[in-house]
């Protein structure tokens, strides 16, 4: 029986996070996903982007791979395609996986090889030193944005879904058990899975906005959580800076490598025939 | 050769072809003229002989998905042209820093930008050289006709998987578009080297192990077998392990840069004309490799008979063409 401990790399411990970050929750509820679903070591490939939770792969004891920022997907695509039996996760973070990785984020979603996402969005760039991306809420202030941020912030599950993947999730790391369902369930379905975890960054975000420390920020994230569910009450006005938790969607389509598994068939009685 | 079969064929369908001769199994890239005959040769051929392709929504994401299948234990491709090959420098530094073998076509067109699309051009040797930033080292090869792009696709992925490193096949629009005669011999399942894979016990696996007296890169096991180890395009130690420490930079860098040049011996290929009694040696690679060898021809033959006033120097000239020499089969 495995325990999620026998995933992760204690001897790595601390990590390089600051005190009061989300990652380490994220971190754990990934390693408790892999225990839950019993995975292979030698079978399973962590893919990390560049950035805070880019480090997230130096804790898991299972094969890494530390590429650039914002590719991560595309480097788990070869590596997918290359050997369908490996699991592959994805660790991105806002910055990497939905503002400079934007195009390879839809394209993944649409394409749907059988890979799982993981995006830490924790509303700015933490390793640089807090300048706004593409998750930044309007009017929030960061290091880019002294007087308040212009632009509107994407709202990453919405895109997932309409860009096409068939599993699209999000969670808070105020609920690091219910992370710890999506995370398994996103392994747990062939195809495209994206699971995004809302997260704090104290150290930059908070401090800039009025959050002081990690407790107020962890109440602010409670305090502006809605299930998908309970947010349909709602109207546009209310759900204003709301996140909104839960399942998002959850509906089968064939994976890119099954429906090529047809392509290698066919391309094999074409050249018999000619 | 007694039993020379012909063929007629471009340069891109010979490299695409050559790739698959060697083995290669997995191709990703992004249409680009010149080179969209390599693409669409690779998406036609690779699913008859189980291999895949994929085209990805850029030349970032094809070079990171060859670097990906690499890992995962396929021989993979890309091929592209200046453009999109301004775009794959940033993961071709994975390639070199993750030390991970790949083949990348550049079916060189004229710039700068979008230039003269899509004319032949040779202007990208020092990108191919020095494109992706850092010290390091790296492998580009030339072919100047039909058959040079068969035979030195095979010699890139042999030398690619020997040293764990990218090579480039820096081709040109001439060369690739041009269809003419050619001998490609097949290379039987049997002569085709595998990728050799490491022998010591899971646990004891030093993904970027060096064996200082050979400059040899310990094999890259591939991802899925019994070896759990990380790779990374950050400094690392030789068990893949973030290291920032000056020390370990300095040698690390200076393996980069010494695994390929203090192998050049075996490396480099050139091919020489009438150079033995030369007065003027004319360098020149690629497709104007061809047209300086019938210019040289040209000159012996007038310079120094009866033409005095004619466009070429009295004096006896031959040709000296680097990395265009067709190999045997790799091994």
């Amino acid at each position: 029986m495995r325990t999620y401990r026998d995933y992760l790399v204690e001897k790595r411990f601390p990590t390089i996070w600051c005190g009061g970050c989300g990652n380490g929750i994220v971190l754990k509820a990934i390693a408790l996903a892999f225990a839950d679903l019993g995975l292979d070591r030698k079978k399973t490939v962590a893919v990390s982007g560049i950035g805070c939770w880019g480090w997230a792969d130096d804790y898991l004891n299972v094969n890494g791979f530390h590429g650039t920022h914002g590719r991560a997907l595309a480097f788990a695509t070869g590596i997918k395609l290359a050997n369908p039996e490996l699991t592959v996760v994805v660790l991105m973070g806002d910055g990497d996986g939905a503002t400079i990785g934007g195009n390879h984020l839809i394209h993944a979603a649409r394409r749907n090889v059988d890979l799982t996402a993981v995006v830490v969005n924790n509303l700015n760039y933490g390793m640089t030193g807090g300048q706004y991306s593409g998750t930044t809420p309007q009017g929030s202030y960061t290091s880019t944005s002294p007087y308040g941020h212009v632009e509107d912030g994407f709202d990453l599950c919405a895109l997932a879904a309409a860009a096409g993947a068939p599993y699209v999730a999000r969670g808070s790391v105020a609920e690091g058990g219910k992370l710890r369902e999506l995370v398994r369930t996103g392994l747990s379905r062939k195809g495209f899975s994206f699971v995004e975890a809302i997260s704090v960054c104290p150290t930059h975000f908070g401090r800039r906005n009025k959050k002081k420390n990690p407790t107020e920020m962890f109440r602010w994230l409670r305090e502006n959580a809605l299930s998908i569910e309970g947010a349909k009450r709602l109207s546009e006005e209310e759900l204003k800076g709301k996140f909104l938790l839960g399942t998002v969607r959850d509906r089968p389509s064939e994976d890119y490598g099954t429906r090529y598994g047809r392509v290698t068939a066919s391309a094999g009685e074409m050249e018999e025939l000619s | 050769m007694e039993n020379k079969t012909w063929q007629f064929i471009s340069g891109n369908e010979a490299i695409a072809e050559g790739a698959i001769a060697a083995g290669a199994r997995f191709y990703a890239g992004y249409p680009i003229t010149p080179s969209s005959e390599v693409a669409e040769t690779a998406a036609r051929r690779l699913p008859q002989v189980g291999g895949m392709y994929v085209q990805m929504e850029d030349e970032l994401s094809s070079m990171a998905a060859i670097i990906g299948a690499s890992v995962a234990g396929k021989r993979a491709f890309t091929a592209t042209s200046g453009p999109g090959f301004s775009l794959m420098q940033e993961n071709l530094g994975v390639a070199v820093m993750g030390e991970i073998p790949c083949v990348i076509v550049n079916v060189q067109r004229s710039g700068p930008s979008t230039g003269m699309a899509t004319k032949p051009a040779q202007g990208d040797v020092m990108q191919a050289r020095w494109g992706t930033h850092g010290d390091h080292g790296i492998v580009v090869l030339s072919p100047s006709s039909v058959e040079d792009c068969y035979y030195l696709t095979l010699c890139a992925f042999a030398i690619a998987d020997r040293f764990r490193t990218p090579v480039v096949l820096l081709a040109d629009a001439a060369i690739a578009k041009l269809k003419e005669r050619a001998s490609l011999h097949p290379v039987p399942e049997a002569e085709r080297a595998m990728r050799p894979l490491p022998a010591c016990p899971p646990d004891e696996y030093r993904p970027f192990a060096v064996d200082p007296e050979e400059r040899v890169i310990t094999p890259l096991a591939p991802f899925g077998g019994d070896y759990v180890y990380r790779i990374t395009g950050s400094m690392h130690d030789d068990a893949g392990g973030q290291a920032a420490s000056p020390a370990n930079a300095d040698q690390v860098i200076h393996h980069l840069t010494d695994k390929i040049e203090k192998n050049r011996s075996s490396i480099v290929q050139v091919r020489e004309y009438d150079l033995d009694d030369a007065e003027i040696a004319v360098i020149s690679f690629g497709c104007s490799a061809r047209s300086a060898r019938a210019a040289v021809r040209e000159a012996r033959r007038r310079g120094w008979s009866s033409s005095p006033s004619g466009p070429f120097p009295r004096m006896r000239s031959g040709t000296f063409s680097p990395t265009s020499a067709p190999p045997s089969s790799p091994s």
